[in-house]
């Protein structure tokens, strides 16, 4: 386990107490809202913010914690943010040798070790301008040559995509991906996008409110989300419920009719947007799971559409994937009242 | 009282007069031809620039005159001579002038006095802090290397004159400042940060206590003679020059270390 | 803003006419609005350029070399440059450090110390000089154990100049120098020490070189105002020709007995200060 660390601080009203680990080569996904206090969590890995309580291990070597608050330039960590950070007043090169230099490294051994990254990057052109000469998504790529190029043995992803253009990010996340699969460090991405967590993670953390809410590997979390936070994120409908057989679970929308499963008591019930039908009328047939719901707002997306419904009055609520074509068929406005439905066999149950 | 005296003007004048000077404006709260006019029947108000020196003098004489004259307020301002007499020649509002020796009246520039009488005579003294502590007995020992020695700027007359005498002296003196003008050149011995200072004999005996005076032997001293130029004919004007020149005058010069003939 | 935008919207012919003239109106008052700012603003432009013109108009131009040959002008010079060159180098020694401390320092014991170090700018001169007097003289605070112990005394002595020159320009030099440091986005601090630099590396290879605009305005500030230092310097380090007369106090003295090699040097002063702005305006400063 290279990275350990049990992160516990308030800041203001948030109080932070998160265990975070990673292996060799692991990349750990940190999700969660604004404010859940991902951010400080990183910074106090790095060294930038103290810990109130707990530690932080890498190899076995405490950096912080057990009275120990080793200063950020004695850390072995390289940090890439949202927005490049680069040094305005030097050149790619200048700004990747930056930290071989401060950790020692000759001159020319650091602009060859510069070099060395940006070429990896395919930025090695670019060698000679400044930041302000660089497009963002080549601004970015310099910056993660050099948090890499003073060998970190922890890498610090703080959001690293989230400031590029949207046609810009799958390019530089492809970049990412393949740095990060050659990396023999733990890394910790910290995002709010799940396509980023997805992608480039084996491990994901929800955090809500300083909090782990869920954590699991991606597959395991998309599927089987446990909190709301969670399930928004991965784009399901979830709903708490108790389950009384083998195909029922009682919850707020209801009795829920599933696709079967093998536990009783507290349950989750999942299932898709996508699996949720819209009627003018109240179904019959293969469907049923039906419940009487109204339009709350209706978003167009290419030729897909999500329709939030609101169930019985001010009941919980249900987001929908139909097709364009279907909005246009029901004349879909807020405040209209209609039915939604889901075939048992597209909801999933699991233990609570 | 023909010319309207500027306040703006007096104000320039005592910034113009700059560090080291005792600004002092006496004046009373009477505007100037208003009110009952006193027993002489004089009213009206009186600028006067005077040389550092006359600090003291000058301040008493103007309170004095005009509690005798009900109506009158005189205005005063000091400064070194030559500063002042610069400030005349540039136009500044002055009834009376009085310098601190005649050289200075060469930068009057095209101002013509209407009168001119010799009001006083002082003598250069060393002065040195309280005790004298560096044991300054003579000309000859502000040569020593032990002695800080304080002088007036060359360019103003208290500082010419200790050229003048220790030149005479052939004293070649320790000088580590020449001050702008003698109010900082004594300053910095009371102060107690120079050994000694040539300043003027009125200026030993108005700081009192605060420093010692070391006489100067009439053979290697001068004489400063301080000329009281009056620049218009008005009443106010004519009366306090006549005031500083008489008995009165006489009495508070002597009293702040002036001779008076 | 056209005047139409802010006439009130009617209907009708007398309405049209009642507007045309509601509109000549309001025009008048936009011009008068506009003169009551330009009025005072063209005052205030002569207030500052009046004297300058006055000090060319006055200079007597074909004496002008002669007057700066006279032998008083070479060591006030000479003591001026050197002077003013070390306090602009104690001012970057100490200042630069107080003022990088000072920009990323949060709390009570900042701000008194930011508040303290105002006060020689707004203190007049002269009171300066009398408290450092005070501190260095030679029955001061500071300066009567350095009397006493070595014999040392600092009144009447170029360091004195210099004393008096740092006690008024070195709070300029931080407080420019901390507002640029302070405006150092604070992340890229943080990268720097991430990627390993120890704080002093910090200071001189990210720090330094992104408030670069702030140090060169803020040494021209407290270099200027030590060149034109003459209240604190008069009563505290005194008058001597070579040892603590500057060209400010030479200005000065001449102004009593030579007034055009006053002029002169004053010119001089003029166009030395205007040369370092400009010098900077085109290099740092928009």
């Amino acid at each position: 386990m290279t990275l350990d660390a049990q992160v516990r601080l308030t800041r203001g009203t948030l109080e932070l107490d998160l265990p975070l680990r990673a292996a060799d080569g692991e990349v750990l996904a940190v999700l969660g809202p604004n404010g859940a206090g991902k951010t400080t969590a990183l910074h106090a890995l790095a060294g930038l913010v103290r810990l109130g309580a707990g530690h932080v291990r890498v190899d076995g070597e405490t950096w912080a914690g057990d009275g120990v608050h080793l200063d950020p330039s004695l850390r072995r960590v390289g940090m890439l943010s949202a927005d490049h950070l680069l040094f305005p007043h030097l050149t790619a090169r200048g700004n990747v040798a930056f930290g071989p230099r401060s950790r020692g490294a000759s001159r020319a051994a650091a602009a060859a070790r510069a070099d060395a990254e940006l070429e990896a990057l395919g930025v090695l052109d670019l060698a000679r301008r400044r930041p302000a000469q660089l497009s963002h998504g080549q601004a970015q790529r310099v910056a993660l040559g050099r948090a890499l190029a003073t060998d970190p043995r922890l890498l610090l992803l703080d959001e690293p995509l989230s400031a590029l253009d949207p046609g810009l990010r799958p390019q530089v996340r492809a970049t990412l991906a393949a740095r990060l699969r050659e990396f023999r460090g733990s890394a910790v991405l910290v995002t709010h996008d799940p396509l980023d967590a997805l992608t480039l993670a084996d491990h994901l953390v929800f955090v809500e409110t300083g909090r782990i809410v869920q954590e699991g590997s991606p597959t395991d979390v998309v599927a089987r989300p446990r909190n709301p936070y969670v399930a928004q994120v991965v784009g399901l409908n979830l709903y708490p419920g108790t389950a009384d057989d083998g195909t029922t679970v009682s919850t707020p929308l209801g009795a829920v009719v599933t696709g079967g499963h093998d536990h009783r008591g507290p349950s989750w019930v999942a299932f898709a947007p996508s699996a949720v039908a819209l009627y003018p009328d109240a179904p019959h047939g293969s469907t049923r799971n039906a419940w009487a719901a109204r339009v709350a707002s209706v978003e167009l997306v290419g030729q897909s559409a999500r329709v939030r419904l609101v169930t019985g009055g001010a009941g919980p609520a249900v987001l929908a994937e139909v097709t364009a074509g279907s909005v246009a068929t029901l004349r879909l406005q807020p405040g209209q009242e209609l039915w939604a439905g889901v075939k048992a066999t597209e909801v999933s149950a699991y233990p609570r | 009282m023909t010319r309207r005296p500027g306040g703006a003007v007096a104000l320039l004048a005592l910034l113009l007069a700059g560090c080291g000077t005792t600004p002092d404006t006496a004046s009373s709260t009477t505007p100037a031809g208003a009110g009952p006019s006193g027993p002489s029947g004089v009213t009206g108000e009186v600028t006067v620039l005077a040389a550092a020196s006359l600090t003291t003098a000058f301040t008493t004489l103007a309170g004095s005159f005009e509690k005798a004259n009900p109506g009158t307020t005189v205005r005063l301002s000091f400064g070194s001579s030559t500063t002042l007499a610069q400030q005349i020649a540039q136009g500044a509002d002055a009834d009376l002038y009085a310098s601190a020796g005649t050289t200075a009246l060469q930068q009057l520039g095209d101002a013509e006095p209407t009168a001119t009488v010799t009001l006083a005579r002082n003598t250069l003294e060393i002065a040195t802090p309280a005790g004298n502590p560096a044991q300054v007995t003579s000309l000859a020992d502000l040569a020593r290397k032990d002695v800080d020695v304080v002088l007036c700027a060359s360019s103003v007359p208290c500082g010419r004159a200790a050229d003048e005498i220790l030149a005479g002296a052939g004293v070649r003196a320790h000088v580590v400042s020449r001050e702008l003008d003698v109010s900082s050149t004594l300053a910095k011995v009371t102060l107690d940060e120079a050994d000694a200072a040539v300043v003027y004999h009125s200026d030993v005996v108005t700081a009192g206590d605060a420093v010692d005076g070391v006489e100067i032997p009439a053979a290697q001293n001068t004489t400063l003679t301080y000329p009281l130029l009056r620049f218009g004919d008005d009443a106010a004007t004519t009366a306090f020059a006549a005031y500083l020149a008489g008995p009165e005058g006489a009495r508070a010069l002597r009293a702040a270390g002036f001779l008076v003939p | 803003m056209t005047v139409a935008d802010v006439s009130p919207a009617s209907e009708g012919g007398a309405a049209a006419r009642a507007r045309g003239a509601g509109r000549r109106r309001a025009a008048g008052r936009v011009r008068l609005s506009r003169a009551v700012l330009v009025v005072p603003a063209v005052l205030a432009v002569a207030l500052v350029v009046l004297p300058l013109l006055g000090l060319l108009a006055g200079t007597e131009w074909r004496g002008l070399p002669g007057r700066l040959a006279d032998p008083s002008v070479r060591p006030a010079v000479r003591l001026s440059v050197v002077t003013t060159l070390v306090t602009v180098a104690v001012c970057w020694a100490f200042g630069t450090p107080l003022a990088w401390l000072l920009s990323r320092a949060e709390g009570r014991t900042a701000t008194w110390l930011r508040a303290v170090l105002t006060v020689p700018v707004v203190l007049p001169p002269v009171v300066g000089g009398v408290a450092l007097l005070l501190a260095y003289g030679r029955r001061g605070l500071v300066g009567q154990p350095l009397v006493d112990a070595f014999g040392l005394r600092i009144p009447f002595t170029p360091f004195a100049v210099v004393l008096a020159q740092v006690f008024v320009s070195l709070p300029f030099y931080v407080l420019a120098v901390e507002g640029a440091m302070r405006g150092i986005d604070r992340r890229l601090l943080e990268v720097s020490a991430t990627l390993g630099a120890r704080p002093l590396r910090v200071l001189t290879r990210v720090a330094l070189p992104l408030a670069a605009a702030g140090i060169a305005s803020g040494t021209a500030l407290a270099w200027a105002r030590a060149l034109g230092e003459f209240g604190a310097t008069i009563t505290f380090a005194g008058n001597f020709a070579g040892e603590t007369q500057t060209t400010s106090l030479l200005v000065y003295v001449a102004l009593q007995d030579d007034p055009q090699t006053a002029v002169a040097l004053s010119l001089v002063m003029l166009v030395v200060a205007v040369a370092v702005l400009g010098l900077l305006r085109g290099r740092w400063l928009r």
